[in-house]
């Protein structure tokens, strides 16, 4: 089966997410389509799958002109998605999660038939060797096993053409050659595949035809050859350095020193397991994991978002348990978290309000209760050209940032304060490469003053990056801290839980 | 694209099917353009006017022969319509009938005592929605707020001026106390504001109810639910003379607005309530103390809305019945959502409100319609108010602008 857009357009008011997009998917390859965040691949996907219109341009399947209602008309005609956040009915069975939406009866009585949808998870699990068994209750499934769920449902409908939307985010560095390897087996079978992602090196190690896609444009198109810089340079529109440039680590004295931290969350899960660590002044330590393992709950208990369980955390030979978050804030801890959108920014406020949000309450930004607007904007204006800012203002609100800009406004605001310690929870996730190339820079600048620097990330690549050593979590342990040297199997392995000595 | 990660990026098209929480629904009411605000209004007076004619007993006989003579009910509907409308405008602005000018306006200065209330109770609201809070209880706030300025304006006897101060600020503490309450509740067990709210409100009213048995409360020698009239010395001065109703509790509240306003934009602390009443987590995460928050909101609203109190008290109705925050409290709620909980808007909509009540009684005479019909008409505005996608449908507005974002 072929799948081909032409000119394919889509407008949200006067913000053009897909600019006459042509796209052409042959059955037995793997179609990558490569962009920033943002860049407008999700929109293409969606308009393909019919959850959106689009306001120009066509879909041909096999040189027929088709017309999508809605994800039921685009499956029935054979095109399979698999979304990044999974749509399983997490207390069903994987049997019963395949035949949702379009369940078979049987008998008299109609009774549903979860024989025959059981024999079909069966049939494909074999055939691409999942090894899914069709009575598992999906919440008791790794992630990994429920994108092959994912896929099975897809294929079950008999899909020719399979959308994966980043479907690595996930996913450990295994998991994730796993999954490569079925993409090459679904390809090798017929099927076409659309690879959705903005991780070069996943589509060089299986895409046979690459489109890149710059704010909703198609800028081109290359070879699986291309190597990462060229790729990179064409998805951002200039070159970019893939790798951070840091001098040798001159660590100094332990500044921040956790011992035995132990975190319980509301449902008396132990998300954090008696962890134990130093992160010395002018050194970046980066926590690898999964996501999921009590590197964000770390984090937290830093902060005083949450409260420890047991154990203890210092900073310069200070006890920062039971300090208040503005105390602990104001004593030089500076905090990027995880989900800016979330806890980084106030979406309705100003930037500039942003850039104050745990300052205001310290002169120039007020006196007594009264705020002081001239010393705050000013403030921001010189945050916003400092750390770059694509903004028309600083009035603009934080929400209507991209990812990149809004991460910025937190970086500028938590970096502007004298730091003993930077805490930051996946930096630059989500972020376009030009963005990650910049927030990098300032972590290590950060490092360079002499800061004590705690990273924690899902993406192996930045910390490979960025660290100067490595703890490696895993079920709220940590595995082991390493060198940031280490290579990147023993790093996965050891994010499956091996412990080091295992490996040696 | 929107979507700052690449999570919001995958989940919008279903993201947009999902159930809203109320704190979705609060936020896109005040969130809604002043041109869909004055669009409810318009519709609510068009379909109050319905119901004006369908009541109407003129237009009921008419019909009845209409194809006779139709022209006699069209006649009758507009007859209804103009003297309905007439006697809203004589009620509530201007008195035409009136013979001389002081006595014409009348009616606009009784629209600014009844907005009085309404404004105090609005401000603590609208603070309180804005800070995330659906707070119910000015209701009760109200009823504490009189209940203690009353026992100050009557039982003590002070110097002129001082009195008035100390039971002003005694409906202020009354009300503050009555907002504290939901205030710790809510920070320390996480008990929801809405609900205790609203058992606050019974309890102040039955618990006023049970004061003015006693005969610390009752005029003396009588056994009815009454208590002694406050003194003149804690009333507040008429602004326009004796002959009319308006007091100085009217620009007290327009300082009160102003004063809200400096809260909200101006200081330090109601840049923290704004924080938090947009995005807690990120307020938590900045170092802002959430339940902290919570406590200082409720009792500010509550002492603004014992201010309400004071309106009536030690203004309109010296002598503290068990009716004395008659529905203020809830009218207030439309009030700061009217108002999209803006000092401004707020002051605006507590005058169209007061305008509405003020029309009641003239409505009643000249047009011989049920008073009902201004709860129907303010109720419309409610509803059209609280469902913005349906007012842009019958007006054919456009949806709102979601903000797009300037990629990087």
């Amino acid at each position: 089966m072929k799948l081909e857009l032409r000119g394919i357009t889509k407008r949200f008011g006067d913000f053009t997410a897909n600019d006459r997009i042509d796209l052409l998917v042959e059955s037995g390859t793997v179609h990558a389509l490569l962009g920033e965040n943002g860049a407008g691949k999700s929109t293409l996907m969606n308009v393909l799958f019919g959850l959106y219109d689009a306001d120009e341009g066509e879909i041909l399947l096999d040189d027929e002109q088709v017309n999508f209602d809605g994800p039921g008309d685009a499956m029935a005609a054979g095109i399979g998605m698999v979304h990044q956040h999974f749509m399983l009915v997490h207390p069903f069975t994987v049997a019963e999660n395949v035949m949702l939406g379009h369940e078979g009866v049987k008998g008299p009585a109609k009774l549903l038939d979860l024989e025959a949808a059981r024999a079909t998870v069966r049939e494909i699990s074999d055939r691409f060797g999942f090894n899914i068994n069709p009575d598992a209750v999906i919440e008791d499934l790794p992630v990994g096993a429920q994108q092959r769920v994912e896929i099975i449902k897809a294929l079950s409908r008999e899909a020719k053409v399979l959308i994966l939307d980043e479907p690595t985010a996930v996913l450990t560095p295994q998991e994730t050659d796993e999954l490569l390897d079925i993409v090459r087996q679904l390809r090798d079978s017929g099927t076409a595949v659309v690879l959705i992602t903005h991780k070069l090196r996943e589509v060089q190690a299986v895409a046979d035809t690459i489109t890149v896609i710059r704010r909703g444009k198609v800028v081109g198109t290359a070879e699986p050859t291309a190597s990462q810089e060229e790729l990179a340079s064409l998805m951002v529109g200039r070159a970019v350095s893939m790798t951070v440039k840091k001098k040798k680590a001159k660590p100094g004295a332990p500044m921040l020193s956790v011992r035995d931290l132990t975190v319980i969350d509301e449902f008396d899960v132990v998300q954090v397991d008696g962890v134990s660590f130093d992160v010395h002044a002018g050194e970046i330590l980066a926590v690898a994991g999964v996501q999921g393992n009590g590197q964000t709950e770390v984090t937290e208990a830093l902060l005083g978002l949450v409260t420890p369980a047991a154990g203890t955390i210092s900073l310069d030979g200070e006890q920062l348990l039971g300090k208040r978050i503005r105390d602990v804030l104001m004593s030089g801890v500076g905090f990027v978290p995880e989900d800016r959108t979330e806890d980084g920014v106030v979406a309705d406020f100003t930037i500039a309000n942003n850039m104050i949000l745990d300052q205001f309450h310290n002169e120039p930004f007020s006196k007594g209760l009264a705020l002081n607007p001239k010393a705050i904007a000013d403030a921001a204006e010189e945050h916003v050209k400092q750390f770059d800012v694509r903004t028309t203002s600083i009035y603009a609100t934080a929400g209507s940032l991209s990812g990149g800009n809004q991460q910025k406004v937190v970086l500028a605001r938590e970096l502007s304060r004298q730091l003993k310690l930077l805490v930051a929870s996946q930096p630059t996730r989500g972020l376009d490469v030009g963005s990650i190339e910049f927030v990098h820079q300032r972590i290590v600048a950060e490092r360079d003053a002499g800061a004590a620097v705690l990273i924690v990330s899902s993406e192996l690549d930045e910390v490979v990056a960025l660290a100067d050593r490595i703890a490696v979590m895993y079920h709220g342990r940590i595995v082991g801290i390493v060198p940031a040297d280490t290579d990147r199997d023993t790093l996965g392995l050891m994010m499956a839980g091996a412990t080091e000595e295992a490996n040696a | 694209m929107s979507g700052a990660t690449p999570a919001t990026e995958a989940t919008e098209p279903q993201g947009k099917q999902e159930e809203r929480g109320a704190s979705s629904v609060l936020r896109e009411i005040l969130e809604s353009s002043s041109l869909v605000v004055f669009a409810a209004i318009l519709a609510s007076l068009v379909l109050g006017g319905i119901l004006i004619v369908v009541s109407s007993d003129d237009v009921a006989t008419a019909a009845g022969y209409f194809f006779a003579r139709p022209g006699d009910t069209f006649v009758a509907i507009g007859h209804s319509l103009g003297s309905a409308y007439a006697a809203m405008f004589n009620g509530a602005i201007y008195n035409t009938a009136a013979d001389s000018f002081a006595n014409g306006i009348k009616p606009l200065t009784q629209t600014l005592t009844m907005a009085t209330p309404l404004i105090f109770a609005g401000l603590g609201l609208g603070l309180g929605f804005r800070a995330g809070l659906f707070n119910i209880g000015a209701q009760g706030q109200i009823v504490i707020g009189a209940t203690l300025g009353a026992y100050v304006g009557f039982a003590w006897h002070l110097p002129v001026g001082l009195h008035l101060l100390v039971a002003v600020v005694g409906t202020m503490i009354g009300g503050a106390l009555w907002g504290l309450i939901p205030g710790v509740l809510k920070a320390t067990t996480g008990a929801h504001e809405v609900i205790v709210t609203i058992m606050l409100n019974y309890i102040s009213v039955n618990l006023l109810a049970f004061l003015l048995s006693k005969d610390a409360f009752q005029q003396p020698g009588s056994d009815n639910p009454l208590a002694p009239p406050v003194d003149g010395s804690a009333r507040y001065p008429s602004l326009l003379g004796s002959s009319y109703s308006l007091h100085w509790g009217f620009v007290l509240a327009l300082l009160a607005a102003v004063g809200v306003w400096w809260l909200m934009e101006r200081s330090t602390l109601g840049f923290t309530f704004r924080a938090v009443g947009s995005n807690p987590r990120a307020a938590k995460t900045a170092g802002m103390s959430v339940p902290l928050t919570y406590i200082l909101v409720l009792t500010i609203a509550g002492a603004l809305a014992g201010l309400a109190g004071s309106s009536q008290v030690l203004g309109t109705q010296p002598s503290l019945t068990t009716n004395v925050a008659a529905s203020f409290g809830f009218d207030a709620i439309t009030v700061a959502l009217l108002g999209r909980s803006r000092p401004l808007g707020i002051v605006i909509a507590a005058i169209l409100f007061g305008g509405l009540n003020a029309s009641g009684p003239s409505l009643q005479v000249q047009a011989q319609l049920p008073i009902d019909v201004v709860l129907v008409v303010q109720s419309l505005i409610v509803l059209f108010i609280a469902a913005p996608p349906l007012v842009r449908f019958l007006f054919r507005l456009p949806e709102p602008r979601r903000v797009k974002e300037v990629t990087a």
